[in-house]
């Protein structure tokens, strides 16, 4: 089923939105309660990435008394590979045992860096960006930012999900959102299923993309992506997206500056809209939006086939 | 609203149904004015409401049923929040008054009620509802009236895709544009749509009547535009009144749609797999 949730605030106006998007996805929890994921973009500094990565699945640290160890040689392991290839990392953070947040200055092929690290063993980089920041664990909405201390996160806008997984593990690598690797800033959230996603993966493998899981919403990131690669602007890239993408599914984009909504053309996942001048705000259902806005709002269904894009 | 003289006023008992339609009129006779006998004797004059921001989707159910035994016809509840499955299965004749909005599977399942919302309504809203009457004043989403077997659904907004899917009887009125697959598999009673309409409108409905003011996107499979006839046009004005909406070009310019009966069900079927079809 899966539970989608975004806003943004228009007109570079800023708010708590760690807190919103928390109070959005807890009161999407019965939609599933195996992951939860936040895409949340900040104002960030000029020429300053943010990295986040985890080394190892929070099933992964049950699993003995090596883990641990495994853990702090594969965070020195990418230290290392960052330092071979000239970033300079400024602030570390560690979000739990096995996830991390850098701060870093790079000059150089942000691919070859991303690559160079996710060749590590158990590494997967969630995000790479200059405003996102991307955060995904299981557990409930609350559980995942009191753990990642996401309340007081200052923004302008976000995606979330919460995960009832249907087609792939209950981890970190199959929770959403996804990052369209290796795109600065680009995050996408989906609720549905796509049916020609074997087929899509080959073309998009057979081109050079990568794929960290089998699930099929990270076709979505890495389908916008490459289409972003090929020149489109997002709302073309989304566009065309409706027509080649099969299934049933509604999608959220998140690029440094913008949001977007795609729904099929059977209109069969939900997607509620409410948009004021200074707000807009989407999820699978009203409730979460009631959660942050409780007084009386308009809201209605974007109808089938509809892609909308809004600028912060 | 709703008396049991309006569908004759109406011409509707005038109307020469063809094909091997099995609709039957509701009858002003005592006999038919059923029921249940486990339904609460209410006083519409008896009036209460109650807030329910802070309670939960049982709690607020169950509230309106206590107040119905308690004999109160009059029932407004503040603040629903969207909250899911409010007001379903009241099998019971009362005023119930929604002030905001409500979440999916709305007024499901209902048999007598007129209760009116004054926000919006999520998906399957008044699913499989058999009498009564539920008015929206804002949108409503996908699967509005999915198979309601009677009584009028009117939403005075826009309405999402699959607009009364699996019809089966009654009155849903929109007031604004409906979604695509709208009366997809329509069986019979009457569906009034002054917007516009989606992708493949009626597609395989077997039976019933569709009528839209605005454009349509297209025709599904086996669902054919008819003559919109005098007894159309004055059951559409007495529907249209009851609710004091009108038709945005007029009703002489609405299109009526009805089913081709050309699928191959209507002639590869026995006459006894013909009534598990239906």
């Amino acid at each position: 089923m899966c539970g989608i949730a975004g806003l943004i605030w228009k007109g570079g106006v800023t708010s708590d939105i760690g807190s919103e998007m928390t109070q959005m996805l807890q009161a999407l929890k019965h939609r599933g309660p195996d992951s939860t994921g936040f895409a949340l973009y900040g104002k960030g500094n000029e020429g300053v990435h943010v990295l986040r990565f985890k080394v190892a699945e929070q099933e992964e640290m049950k699993s003995g008394f090596d883990i641990h160890r495994q853990v702090v040689e594969r965070k020195e392991a990418v230290d290392t590979r960052m330092q071979e290839l000239g970033a300079e990392i400024t602030e570390t953070e560690e979000a739990t045992e096995y996830a991390f947040r850098y701060h870093f200055k790079f000059g150089g092929d942000l691919k070859r860096l991303i690559d160079y690290i996710e060749d590590i063993d158990g590494v997967e980089i969630l995000s790479v960006g200059k405003g996102l920041e991307l955060i995904k664990d299981l557990g409930d909405a609350a559980v995942v930012s009191d753990q990642y201390g996401l309340n007081g996160f200052v923004g302008t806008h976000a995606i979330g999900h919460t995960r009832m997984a249907t087609e792939s593990d209950v981890d970190i690598r199959s929770a959403h959102p996804y990052w369209a690797y290796p795109f600065n800033d680009v995050s996408v959230v989906h609720n549905g299923q796509l049916t020609n996603y074997w087929t899509m993966r080959r073309d998009l493998e057979r081109r050079g993309h990568r794929f960290m899981s089998n699930c099929d919403s990270e076709l979505i990131a890495v389908y916008i992506a490459d289409r972003i690669d090929q020149g489109d602007e997002l709302e073309g890239a989304m566009r065309t997206s409706i027509d080649i993408i099969d299934g049933v599914f509604t999608y959220l984009v998140a690029t440094s500056d913008q949001l977007g909504m795609a729904k099929d053309v059977m209109g069969a996942k939900p997607m509620v809209l409410y948009e004021s001048d200074e707000f807009v705000g989407l999820a699978s259902e009203e409730v979460a939006i009631r959660s942050i806005f409780p007084r009386e709002i308009d809201t209605w269904d974007p109808y089938q086939g509809e892609v909308k894009v809004w600028a912060a | 609203m709703g008396s049991v003289t309006t569908s004759h006023d109406m011409g509707l008992h005038e109307e020469q149904l063809t094909g091997r339609t099995q609709q039957r009129f509701f009858s002003a006779s005592e006999e038919e004015n059923f029921t249940y006998p486990w339904s609460y004797e209410v006083d519409y004059d008896k009036s209460a409401e109650f807030d329910a921001a802070d309670m939960g989707i049982s709690e607020i159910n169950l509230k309106i049923r206590e107040l119905m035994k308690s004999g109160h016809g009059s029932i407004t509840v503040n603040n629903p929040r969207a909250k899911h499955s409010l007001g379903v299965g009241i099998l019971n004749r009362v005023n119930l008054n929604f002030e905001g909005s409500l979440g999916y599977f709305g007024c499901g399942l209902i048999d007598g009620p007129n209760i009116r919302i004054s926000g919006r309504v999520g998906w399957s809203c008044a699913e499989n509802m058999m009498a009564g009457t539920v008015v929206i004043e804002k949108n409503a989403g996908s699967l509005f009236g999915a198979a309601i077997r009677g009584g009028d659904l009117v939403c005075r907004g826009q309405a999402g895709a699959r607009v009364g899917i699996d019809q089966k009887g009654g009155t849903i009125i929109v007031g604004g544009s409906v979604g695509a697959f709208t009366g997809f598999m329509m069986q019979r009673g009457r569906m009034i749509i002054l917007g516009d309409a989606g992708a493949n409108l009626g597609d395989s409905m077997y039976d019933g009547t569709i009528y839209v003011a605005g454009q349509i996107a297209n025709l599904g499979v086996d669902c054919v535009e008819t003559e919109l006839t005098d007894l159309d046009k004055r059951y559409l004005q007495g529907k249209l009144d009851l609710y004091d909406m009108t038709a945005p070009n007029g009703i002489d310019n609405m299109i009526k749609l009805t089913s081709g009966k050309q699928l191959w069900n209507y002639d590869n079927l026995e006459p006894t797999e013909k009534k598990l079809v239906l």
